[in-house]
């Protein structure tokens, strides 16, 4: 019985011991998302203190409200736009730096360093780059004769502009992400490849760096993918979701429904939407690199 | 038809010079052994053969040509690596295929998915499979072609390693080290099978090793670096019996030779209070190399005699402890002119052997030395080799 006993003294201290960490997540995660999910069951707004249980409306109406598919249409363009760009180019980068011997690590700081910076000061210096009438960029278009290009004006072209200020921001985390994974790669598999005969720069990649990188790739993949529909701070500061709506991005909407139009309920249910979408995005990459333990 | 020859390869790592001017040359179906402690430059030597590594000077000639500005690829060599490098991400067939793959096929149908959708890829693939599935079955591993090498034990990845090397059918097969990743009795299994692998196949195997019960059993000549530089090379029997220096006849040998200091003097080898009638070139102090396994112990009963040298020279030796290795007994003790200086004894045990007993009596015991097997080094180490082969044949005539 002596056993039992001090199985049940062990199995106390063990909940004992993830209590705390239990409780800040309850406290921060849990209980929020139960709140935001009630809240978005109620027609609540910031301007009246009544409001009433209306059921799945808001999420009903999130189907049928334009803005909604504007709202979605935008975010998925610009994640088309954003994620091959923050995925090859740090990858390219981070060959490249890899295979540089001198000045390894100012490179690597350089690059580094827009993440350091905080992007909605950051923003700032972009819009004064890419001004219309006086931006650096233009004037520079313009003297090797090229034409001056409208970033935030046209509604073509301002989540593109949007997307390059993204890149800029989070290419070089992705690189030192990249890095680390190319660095952990055993050198004696490239000179094993070099024996075998594959010493064209294609072979090693597809047959070693490529298929080495993959929990590496996932990662990056994912984190890139969130980071895409996360996007809200350049468009709040830069382009207020303009013009006529074309960098309005799903974050946005739901903040505009939110805290402009005070339709509380209907931002939470698009938040929770939008939680979704994220869990979906960790899912997959928790199924992947589980399966890859084996290396 | 892979003549190999080395000219003078100098290299360094920055300011670190690892190897001094080596020239070496390898005969066609040659097992050769590079044998040497950790940091003798044994691995870069060979990663120089094998192209991995530019040596700062010198050449590298296969079969009469510059192999300097050739790739690893087209020297003709296979090569395994200590920790057999497998690509950890394809089967044990895709890894062997690699090399058939690279060889074969064009850069184009290489590239991912083409192999299996453009013509070129597709009609080389039985050929590549006939060419994996020979050497699989050839080392016995035809079972695993579909497993993943981390689903592999030891013995079982190197044999892939093996495979991998072979499949390409090479001139030449480097060996890094290929024993040391695995445990004591598979080692022992291994060294075998490279050995017959290298009888059946008739290649030149250069294997490189710090083991030089590994480096005696399997090679047919033995090349032993130290610091850098080449110090002898020949066969298993040359290095053990007729080293050119002390530290050669150090490092061959297990347990290590006794040394011990002596004086020459008027066509004689002063030893402690004994003296040898062995005229060498030199008068004034020498050092003795005596093998642990020549020594005779012959008043002891229970041991078998080491040699029968009918005039042995006798010598005081004080025994402070007894290891029994089974069928021998290993003694560690000294002689009494250099009580600081440990010698050990190998003694065969006879079926009378006592066991503990035998030597509890007394710690001081007459030992015997043949003259015939004594090596001789001057004070710099270099072997001084009095002249027997004169002496004898006078006595004999």
């Amino acid at each position: 019985m002596a056993v039992s006993k001090l199985q049940r003294a062990q199995t106390r201290l063990a909940y004992l011991l993830v209590l705390p960490a239990t409780l800040l997540i309850l406290a921060i995660y849990i209980v929020p998302i139960i709140f935001v999910f009630l809240g978005s069951l109620t027609d609540y707004t910031l301007v009246s203190d009544h409001y009433a249980f209306v059921g799945f409306e808001n999420y009903q109406k999130m189907f049928e409200d334009e803005a909604f598919s504007n709202a979605l249409n935008n975010t998925f363009f610009y994640a088309l736009l954003f994620l091959p760009g923050a995925f090859i180019i740090s990858l390219v980068i981070a060959i490249a730096i890899q295979e540089q011997k001198q000045f390894r690590s100012v490179l690597e700081v350089l690059y580094f360093l827009p993440v350091t910076s905080t992007l909605a000061a950051m923003a700032l210096v972009w819009s004064a780059l890419m001004d219309s009438g006086q931006g650096v960029i233009n004037n520079t278009l313009q003297t090797i004769g090229l034409a001056r290009v409208n970033w935030f004006g046209n509604e073509d072209i301002v989540l593109v502009s949007l997307a390059i200020i993204s890149l800029w921001s989070v290419i070089g985390f992705n690189m030192v992400l990249f890095l680390a994974g190319l660095t952990a790669i055993p050198k004696n598999l490239y000179e094993a490849a070099a024996i075998d005969g594959a010493d064209h720069p294609l072979d090693k990649f597809f047959r070693v760096t490529w298929p080495m990188l993959g929990p590496t790739a996932m990662f990056v993949a994912v984190t890139s993918s969130i980071t895409a529909f996360k996007l809200f701070d350049t468009v709040a500061i830069l382009t207020q979701g303009g013009p006529d709506r074309a960098s309005e991005v799903f974050l946005y909407l739901a903040f505009l429904e939110g805290f402009e139009y005070f339709n509380m309920g209907y931002s939470a249910a698009l938040s929770l939407f939008f939680l979704g979408i994220i869990f979906l995005f960790a899912l997959v990459q928790a199924l992947f690199s589980d399966r890859n333990v084996q290396y | 038809m892979a003549q190999l020859s080395l000219k003078n390869i100098k290299k360094s790592f920055g300011d670190t010079s690892v190897l001094h001017g080596i020239s070496l040359d390898v005969m066609d179906g040659e097992f050769i052994s590079l044998v040497g402690q950790s940091g003798c430059g044994k691995s870069t030597l060979l990663r120089i053969i094998a192209g991995l590594e530019q040596p700062d000077s010198g050449d590298v000639l296969i079969d009469g040509k510059s192999m300097l500005d050739a790739a690893p690829k087209d020297r003709n060599i296979a090569m395994v690596f200590q920790d057999y490098a497998l690509y950890p991400h394809m089967s044990v067939g895709e890894n062997m295929a690699m090399p058939l793959v690279m060889a074969k096929l064009p850069l184009y149908a290489r590239l991912p998915v083409m192999r299996r959708i453009t013509p070129a890829g597709r009609n080389a693939q039985p050929e590549i499979r006939a060419g994996v599935e020979k050497v699989a079955k050839q080392l016995r591993i035809d079972h695993l072609l579909d497993r993943k090498p981390a689903q592999l034990s030891g013995g079982q990845r190197q044999r892939v390693a093996l495979g991998r090397a072979l499949v390409r059918d090479p001139q030449t097969f480097l060996m890094d080290e290929p024993l040391s990743n695995l445990d004591a009795k598979l080692r022992v299994q291994v060294r075998t099978e490279i050995t017959e692998l290298h009888a059946s196949s008739g290649l030149t195997f250069i294997y490189v090793t710090h083991d030089q019960v590994e480096a005696m059993t399997m090679s047919s000549r033995v090349a032993l670096l130290q610091t850098g530089r080449l110090l002898q090379v020949g066969t298993p029997n040359d290095l053990f019996a007729d080293p050119e220096t002390l530290d050669v006849a150090q490092f061959i040998g297990s347990p290590e030779i006794n040394i011990t200091v002596g004086e020459s003097q008027n066509g004689q080898v002063i030893i402690g209070e004994t003296a040898i009638p062995i005229a060498l070139d030199t008068t004034g102090p020498i050092q003795i190399g005596i093998r642990p396994e020549t020594i005779c112990i012959p008043n002891v009963s229970g041991l078998v005699a080491a040699h029968t040298a009918t005039q042995g020279h006798m010598l005081k030796f004080e025994k402070r402890l007894v290891e029994d290795l089974g069928p021998e007994i290993l003694i560690h003790g000294a002689f009494a002119h250099a009580p600081e200086n440990i010698v050990r004894i190998r003694a065969q045990k006879s079926d009378t052997y006592g066991g503990a007993g035998t030597f509890a009596q007394s710690n001081a015991l007459d030992v015997m030395l043949n003259p015939n097997q004594l090596l001789f080094f001057g004070p710099d180490g270099k072997r001084l080799r009095p002249d027997f082969s004169t002496a004898k044949r006078a006595e004999t005539v």
